[in-house]
Formats: C-alpha cells, structure tokens, sequence
C-alpha cells in the first residue's frame, strides 16, 4: 500500500489525459478559472493547476525537476528559461512553432521573445510581460515644478530635488527598496553595460558602463532621494504613496490594478506612469525585458496536448481575459489593441517602455548573481562599504560563480550538455 | 568458539530485530553523510544534474572558497551569536524557572509548569508567524506596548542589530520549557538530607542555594547548556520564516546557507561543504564536553 | 507574615512569567477570531470586537487546510508507528540479547548522534530521486523512521529490564519474537510512550526536510503549506494566524493532556546520561 503511495501522481484516467500545469502566485490562482473552457475544447483532456508562491517557486520548480516530479507545462519567469535549457529539460518549439499559424514571433514585443531564444532556438512563449519604469504622484511633481516626468537622468535628479526641497522632510522624492535587483540592473542595462561579457564568462562590473550606473543609484540614498529601506520594511507602501511619503516608485504593471483598488477613487487622478528616464534622454531609456513563459517540459508524457494548452493561453482573446483577471501586461501585440489597453493612460506608459527593452543575461547563474548585485548594493547603501570595494567583491565573486560555465564553454566539446 | 543453540537463537533473533533499523539508518543516514562528504570534494551543480560527465573532483576548492565568502563568515558569526548568547539565556531562564517551581511554597505546580512548557510543542513556522507580527514595527503589539512606556518603537526584523536578538527571544521562549523539566528532575534528584543539613545550619535560602542547590546541579547545567547550544547550531526555520536571512544578512545561518546553496542555487558541491563545516562545529563542541565531564569524574 | 510575603512575591513572579510565556499563544487564538484588517489596527487590540470563524471557513475551504492537516497526520502518525517497532526492536536487542558485535555497533550509533540531520539531508535528497520517492509520504517520513536516538533512547530504558524475567521465558520454551511482543513490549511500555509522543512531535512540527521532500501542493504537511501561505498571504494577518492556530493547538492540547507519559520520559532519560 506504501507503495501504491508512493507512486500516487497524476495519472491518465481511463477515457482521457491529466495534465499537470503550475502556475505562480496570482496567476496561479487566476489560471484554474481559464481551464473550462481549454477543457471543452479539448473533451478528454483535464487540466490540474497548480499555484505556488513566488517565494518558493524558484526552489519548488528546480527540486521537482531534479526529483522528476516536473509538471507538463508551467509558467517559467523569463530570466529561469537559460536555467531550464541548460538542464536540458524543455522542449523546443521550433518545429511546433512552424505547424501552428495562431502563435508567431512577430506578434510579440521583440525584446521579450528574445528572451526565451537560445542558440537560435525558442524555449518558451511569453505569457505575459513584465517591465519597470515610475509610477509618480503628478500633483507633487507639478508642485515641484515639473509638469511633465523625466525623461533624462538629469532631469530626473533635479525633479527628484526639488521635490525634496518643497516637501516635507520624513517625506522621500522616491521609493527604491535596498533589496531588489531591478532598479541596479535598469541603470546598467540604460548606461549600456552587457552586466556580463565575454559570452558570460566574466562580469563588467569593473567596466564605465556599470560603475556609472552604480554610482548613479547610490545617489540617490547619498542625497537622501530614497529612504535605506528593504521592500518589507514599509508597511503598506500604498497608504505611504497616497500620503505623499513617496513620490515616486520604480515598479511594475501589476500595480496599475493594486492602486485601483487599495486606493480612493479620488486619489486616482494624482498618479501617473511614465517609461524609465535614460541617461541621455527618452531612447536611453530602456528597462527590463520581464515577464513569464510558458513552457512545456521534456519529461511530459502528453507534449501534444501541453502544447495545446500553450497555443490556448497564447490566443489575443485569452491573453486578454487573463489581463482583465490578473492585471498582468499581455504579451500578444494584437491584444494591446483592444480598447480596454489602448485607452488605459497607465498602460500606454508599458506599451511604450516594452518597446525599448532589453534582456538580462541569459546565463542558468543569472538568478544567483542578480542576488549579489543588489546584496552588494545594500552593503554599500546601509553597511557603508565604499562604492569601488563593493564593485570589487562583486566582480571577484560573480567570476568565481561563472568559473564553473567557463569550464564548461571552453573545454573540448562534448555529446552532452548544453 | 561453538555457542550453546540457544545463544545462537539469541544472536539470530538480534540480527533479525536490528536489520530494518540498521538498515534504514545505514541507507537513508549513514550513506548520506558519507556521500556528502565525497559531494563537498565536487563541483556538483545545476550543470551536473542528469550530465555526470560535467562533475569535477576539486578536492578542498569548495572549502577553500567557503573561506574567501564573505556570506560564509557572516554565516557562522551569526550561528555561534545565536548559540552562544542563545543557549545561556535558554538555560538560565530554564534554571530560574525550575527554582521558582520547586520551591515549598509554590501551589499550582502543575499548571505553571505546563504553562512554560507549551511553547516547546508548538511548531516553529506557526509561532514564528505569529511572532513575525507581533514584532511589527506599527502595528506590532509589542511595540505598542514599548511605545505607551514611552521608549520608541523598534524595526525588530528589519534592523540589522536587532533582528538577530529578536530570533533569539524566539528561540529562548520556545525552548526554555525542555530544559526546565530536565532541572526540575535534577533539582528534585538533590538529596532532601543535604537541605535539612543546610537549615540546620542556619543558611539562608541565597546560601543554600549557592552553596548546596547550584554546585548540585553544575553537571546537569554543562549537560543542558552543551545540547542546547547544539541545537541552536542548526537554527534555520526561525530566519526562513522570520527574516529570509537579512537584514543585510544579520540573520542567516549556517544551515539556512547551506539551504540556499544547496536548493535554491543547487550548488550542491558547495552546500555540502557548509554542512561539514556545521558537522566539524558540532563536534568540536562535543568533544569539549566530553572532556570537561571526564575531568570531573 | 515573612513566608506570606515570600508567597505572594513568589506566586506574581511565576504570574508574570506564565502570562508573559503564553501570551503569544493567547494572542495567536485572538487574532484568529479577529475580522480582517483588526489585527493591524492602530491603537493594536487584544481581543476582538466581533469574533469570526470567517478565516477558518476560508482556510478549509478555499484554501484546501484540511487536506495539509491530513498529510501532518499521515506523515506523523505513519512515521510514529514505523519507528515503535523499529526503535524498540533494535533498542531491545541493543540492551538484552547477546551476540558478537553488539557493543561495536552500538558504539557507531553512538558515534553517529554527533553528527546534525542537515549534512544527511541533501544527499538523502539525491538517494530519494533515484529510489523515485520525491514527492510521497514514505520519502517525507524516511529520515523518522528508525533514528539513532529512539534506539538509544530504548536501549537506555530496557538495560533495567530484569534478565531473570527473560530467561524464565526462554526456558518455558518462548520464541525470542514472543519474548520481545508478550514480555519486553508491556514491561518498557512507558519510554515507549515518550518515544512516540516525541517522534509524533518532532514530525509533525518538522519543517526543512518536508519542505525539500514534498514538490507537490497536494502533498504539503502544515508546516510546509503554512510557510507557502506566509509568503503569499502576508498581508492578511487574521487568516495567517489561524493557520497558525490549526497547525498547533491540537497538538498542544493533546501534549497537555498526556503530559504524565513524556514528563517521566524526559527527566528519566535525562537521569540516565
């Protein structure tokens, strides 16, 4: 009976196909209400969802590869898909791309389908995208001078004064938590930094291009811009914004729906978004090529109706259900189109900054080292390392991490291993 | 040597009753630890999972790296800070606890004594949450309570010198309960001849206590003190669930590290390593009370 | 009176310090019963205005509590009964039976106390992949199986078994398994009753190693789906209370009920060292 126990996963009952999909956070809880329809589209084949948390997803997803209790399908956050290919674990889509009309590349943001290509080959199709630029308090912005956002770092840094000069002084011009690597990582994709270079064999960080960017978020704690919190550390960050303790804050899409709803009807009218200041005006203004795939694993005794199940999420009608569900961007460029995207004041902000992004490093270390950039940061923003120290440590000890794919791309090649 | 059929008996049925767990204790422990060990000398990593061809023998690299990560030193100050000021809090509280207890005065024994007790049932993720918002910096009771003394309120988890105390009160609170009842037992083991001897000699209740109750109790005290502080080493559901290891890594732990190497980076070469390292701390401690009890007797 | 004021002095201390040891627990039930967003109210409330049994509703139903209740229970209750037999088996045949080699391998397990679960832990994930036992009860519940402390722990207890009592039997002609069933098991019956409360105890509040066993929502022990839910649910501090609530009360009154099983274990294993 232990055995039996053991054994107990998902099985084909006998008049159809189970198949496993695990979803994340809230779009794992929101992805079991799209499944009817998938499942009366497809009689015999039964969907089971699965939602895990963000904060163990990237543990949860590798120990159940390892320990071959991998779903069929699952949402992957676009920075995983190199981990996943380098196990050798996905299946490529190449060729089921080329049978299936209702799912191309060209109707997507190019930066994010980009992100899910590896030597040439795509691993994963964008669910929905994700990126960072500001969400700003327009009254103090106006208040302070500005009636119109930033769109070059030193504009930004003299709205961010004069804000601080004409507010009161337990309030910051901005929110940027010390333990987050986005802000960091934007400012060095914007001075143009690759992060890594050599096909990511060696960090930049030691490079212009990164010790620039650096420098330029330390500012703003140096002039006392943003407070030296972490992200748990605020409280409710919407009680703050609609206090006006914070006017700014570099965030993401799923907070155009959290002020909707954690804030006022009145206060609606006094936030705004607007695409990422760049170093020399709007076009340096690029941000992060984010979002989740999905993706289908090898080990999946259904790959066909896995697939089935992609093609379904990827349509523009249930591309645009789930943003109407979840508040999470799109990635089909029809379905910016619809009225409810392209009317939006907040969204044509995204629509615009997803034009102008760029992919992370594609390396499987990438999650690892994106910990040390900001944990560096943070050393240097409250444990008062000097800048040069910080960036020294983070370039020795990221090129002790990439030892191991150094290795790896450079001996002879072999059969296996990508 | 012939043996008499029924000593053969005997050693027959003790093999048989010893198999299932020997076996399950060489397979499922003993194999592990040993792997372990071969596993910190390897570069095994995500690359190597299903392409064994991509491990590496690298001999003391991981532990060599170990040394120059800064992360590692944090790891283990942080992990001797919490045993060390950790343990003596939780056997002291224990040992004035039993005291209080023991007393020929106290009433409702029983009741106190479940009372201490019941925190060290309680599981640890649970009271944890709870104690993660009772250290709320706003709407944390505690606080509240500090702020109507007048005193300002504390970030407990998100300050850097004090998430690190906050755990530990955790950490004490939870297991003070345990080690009373071992120094209930001992307190009660004090032979009631050498109190009487003690009145009689017109000592005090201070006097009796340094002079006859605590010298006593002293092995018990090491015993106690020495097993807590080795259980504290291993401290990680509290900063898992407390803290996620910051602020700015004041409280991560030695085998939370090895967790986020291990698992989350599937570093594995390099989490086993930590684990040895955690191994060669628990038994250097060992091995001092082993000799300071030999010394005794 | 002197002795009166020593009581009463006595007595608050021990007050205080009971009420200072349980209020969390109070609170924890409190909070539970607390409507949604009272908990993180400004002045901070002790106790509700209006109780709730809303966040126990939504835990059973929307959010499946009942189906992790039941795995703790399977996972501990499997575990506890596994290790009774084993433990006890190998314990008593540590303590009373004679054969070559009984003090070497007894000195091992010793020897193996030493050494912390966690250097076990990785590789026992390694060797549960390739047995294919990730993600089921018996993987969750192997490291509580059989343990080198419950051998001990039985050993220790069943050295005072008297050997007479054992002999008689032999010699009426009993099977060793007989002896060990109708004689060894009644005799230690009270550290076997530790062993098991503790072995229930300790698998049932075990975190890390259900947390790397189990990939599986459907498999989570309580510890594990509370920890899941933490990370999610932050914000609602009343529903994660009562998660709380449910992972711990029952095992608490059920310890506080029993207590005069293990009270006896602990100081006697402890008078033994």
């Amino acid at each position: 009976m232990l055995i039996t126990l053991a054994s107990c996963r998902a099985q084909a009952t006998p008049d159809g196909v189970v198949i496993d999909f695990w979803g994340m956070g809230r779009e794992g809880e929101v992805a079991q209400q799209m499944m009817p329809e998938f499942e009366a589209e497809h009689p015999g084949v039964h969907v089971h969802v699965q939602q895990i948390p963000w904060t163990a997803a990237h543990e949860k997803l590798l120990t159940a590869y390892v320990g071959h209790a991998s779903p069929d399908v699952a949402q992957l956050g676009n920075t995983w898909v190199p981990e996943y290919v380098a196990l050798g674990a996905l299946v490529p889509f190449d060729s089921l791309l080329k049978i299936t009309p209702t799912v191309s590349a060209t109707d997507y943001f190019p930066g994010i389908w980009a992100t899910n290509v590896l030597s040439d080959t795509v691993y994963g199709i964008p669910w929905y995208v994700d990126t960072r630029l500001i969400f700003y308090r327009k009254d103090i912005l106006a208040r302070a001078g500005f009636d119109s956002p930033p769109t070059s770092w030193p504009q930004w840094m003299a709205a961010l004064r004069a804000i601080k000069a004409r507010e009161d002084p337990g309030a910051y011009p901005i929110y940027i938590p010390t333990n987050e690597w986005p802000p960091p990582t934007i400012f060095a994709l914007e001075s143009g930094s690759p992060i890594l270079r050599d096909g990511g064999r060696y960090g930049a960080f030691d490079d212009p291009p990164f010790k620039k960017a650096f420098q330029f978020y330390l500012d703003f704690f140096r002039g006392g811009l943003a407070p030296r919190l972490g992200i748990n550390e605020v409280g409710n960050i919407y009680q703050e914004f609609e206090r006006g303790t914070y006017a700014m804050w570099i965030t993401g899409p799923w907070n155009i729906g959290e002020f909707r709803r954690r804030t006022p009807p009145d206060f609606q009218s006094k936030w705004a978004t607007a695409p990422m200041p760049g170093p020399d005006g709007a076009a340096s203004g690029v941000s992060l090529a984010g979002g989740s795939s999905l993706v289908v694993y090898r080990a999946s005794r259904h790959p066909r109706e896995a697939w089935q199940l992609v093609e379904f999420l990827s349509r523009p009608e249930q591309q645009l259900k789930f943003y109407h569900l979840t508040g999470d961007l799109p990635a089909r460029l029809e379905t910016w189109r619809d009225t409810s995207l392209a009317n939006d004041p907040a969204a044509r902000a995204f629509e615009e900054q997803l034009g102008r992004v760029v992919p992370t490093p594609q390396v499987p270390e990438w999650e690892l080292i994106a910990t040390r950039i900001f944990d560096y940061g943070e050393q240097s923003i409250r444990g008062g390392m000097p800048a040069d120290t910080a960036l020294a440590r983070l370039e020795n000890e990221v090129n002790r991490i990439l030892e191991r794919r150094r290795w790896l791309l450079d001996r002879p090649t072999r059969k296996a291993g990508r | 040597m012939s043996r008499a059929p029924g000593e053969r008996g005997e050693a027959r049925a003790a093999w048989v009753f010893l198999a299932p767990a020997l076996i399950l204790i060489t397979a499922f422990f003993f194999l592990p630890v040993v792997t372990g060990l071969a596993l910190s000398l390897t570069d095994f990593d995500l690359y190597a999972i299903g392409h064994p061809e991509n491990v590496r023998l690298v001999g003391g690299a991981n532990y060599r790296a170990l040394a120059q990560a800064p992360m590692f030193w944090s790891a283990l100050k942080n992990t001797l800070y919490f045993a060390f000021v950790g343990a003596p809090l939780s056997v002291l509280t224990a040992l004035a606890a039993a005291l209080l207890l023991n007393s020929r005065l106290t009433r409702w024994k029983g009741f106190f004594r479940t009372a201490y007790f019941a925190p060290f049932v309680t599981t640890l993720v649970a009271v944890a949450i709870v104690w993660k918002y009772l250290y709320h910096p706003r709407f944390g009771l505690l606080d509240a309570a500090l702020g109507s003394a007048g005193i300002r309120p504390v970030d407990w988890l998100g300050d850097p010198r004090w998430a690190m105390p906050a755990i530990i009160v955790v950490a004490v609170w939870r297991s003070f309960g345990y080690n009373m009842l071992i120094f209930l037992a001992g307190l009660q083991r004090i032979p009631a001849e050498m109190r009487e001897a003690a009145d009689l000699d017109g000592a005090g209740h201070w006097s009796r206590l340094w002079h006859v109750t605590l010298p006593q109790l002293a092995p018990t005290f090491v015993f106690v003190g020495v097993i807590t502080a080795i259980g504290f080493f291993q401290v990680f559901a509290e900063p898992y669930v407390m803290t996620g290891g910051g602020p700015l890594n004041s409280t991560l732990s030695m085998v939370l590290y090895m967790y986020q190497e291990g698992f989350r980076w599937w570093r594995l070469g390099s989490a086993a390593s930590i684990a040895f390292v955690l191994f060669a701390l628990v038994l250097a401690v060992t091995m001092i009370q082993l000799a300071w009890r030999r010394e005794e007797t | 009176m002197k002795r009166r004021g020593a009581s009463t002095v006595l007595h608050v201390a021990l007050g205080i310090a009971a009420l200072g040891t349980l209020f969390p627990l109070l609170w924890m039930v409190s909070g539970s019963l607390m409507s949604t967003g009272e908990a993180n109210s400004l002045p901070p409330r002790l106790l509700p205005a209006h109780p709730t049994l809303s966040h126990y509703a939504a835990l059973f139903t929307r959010l499946n509590i009942g189906r992790y209740f039941l795995n703790s229970v399977i996972v501990a209750g499997g575990a506890t009964l596994i290790s009774l037999f084993l433990n006890s088996m190998a314990g008593y045949a540590l303590a009373k039976l004679r054969f070559s080699g009984r003090a070497q391998i007894f000195r091992v397990l010793v020897a193996g106390l030493v050494i912390p679960a966690q250097v076990a832990m990785l590789p026992l994930f390694l060797v549960l992949q390739a047995l294919g036992l990730v993600n089921t009860y018996v993987g969750a519940m192997i490291p509580a199986m059989a343990t080198i402390f419950g051998i001990f722990l039985i050993r220790q207890y069943a050295m005072g078994i008297p050997d007479d009592l054992l002999s008689a039997a032999r010699m009426d002609g009993a099977s060793e398994f007989r002896i060990y069933w109708s004689i060894v098991l009644p005799v230690i019956k009270p550290i076997l009753a530790t062993m098991a409360l503790f072995t229930f105890l300790s698998t049932w509040n075990d975190f890390l190693w259900p947390l790397v066993a189990l990939t599986d929502d459907a498999k989570y022990t309580l510890p594990v789906a509370l920890a899941g839910l933490a990370g999610e649910h932050v914000q609602d501090t009343e529903l994660m209370l009562a998660g709380s609530v449910v992972t711990v009360v029952p095992v608490l009154i059920a310890f506080v009920a029993l207590q005069r099983f293990y009270v006896e274990g602990i100081t006697a294993g402890s008078v033994k060292q």
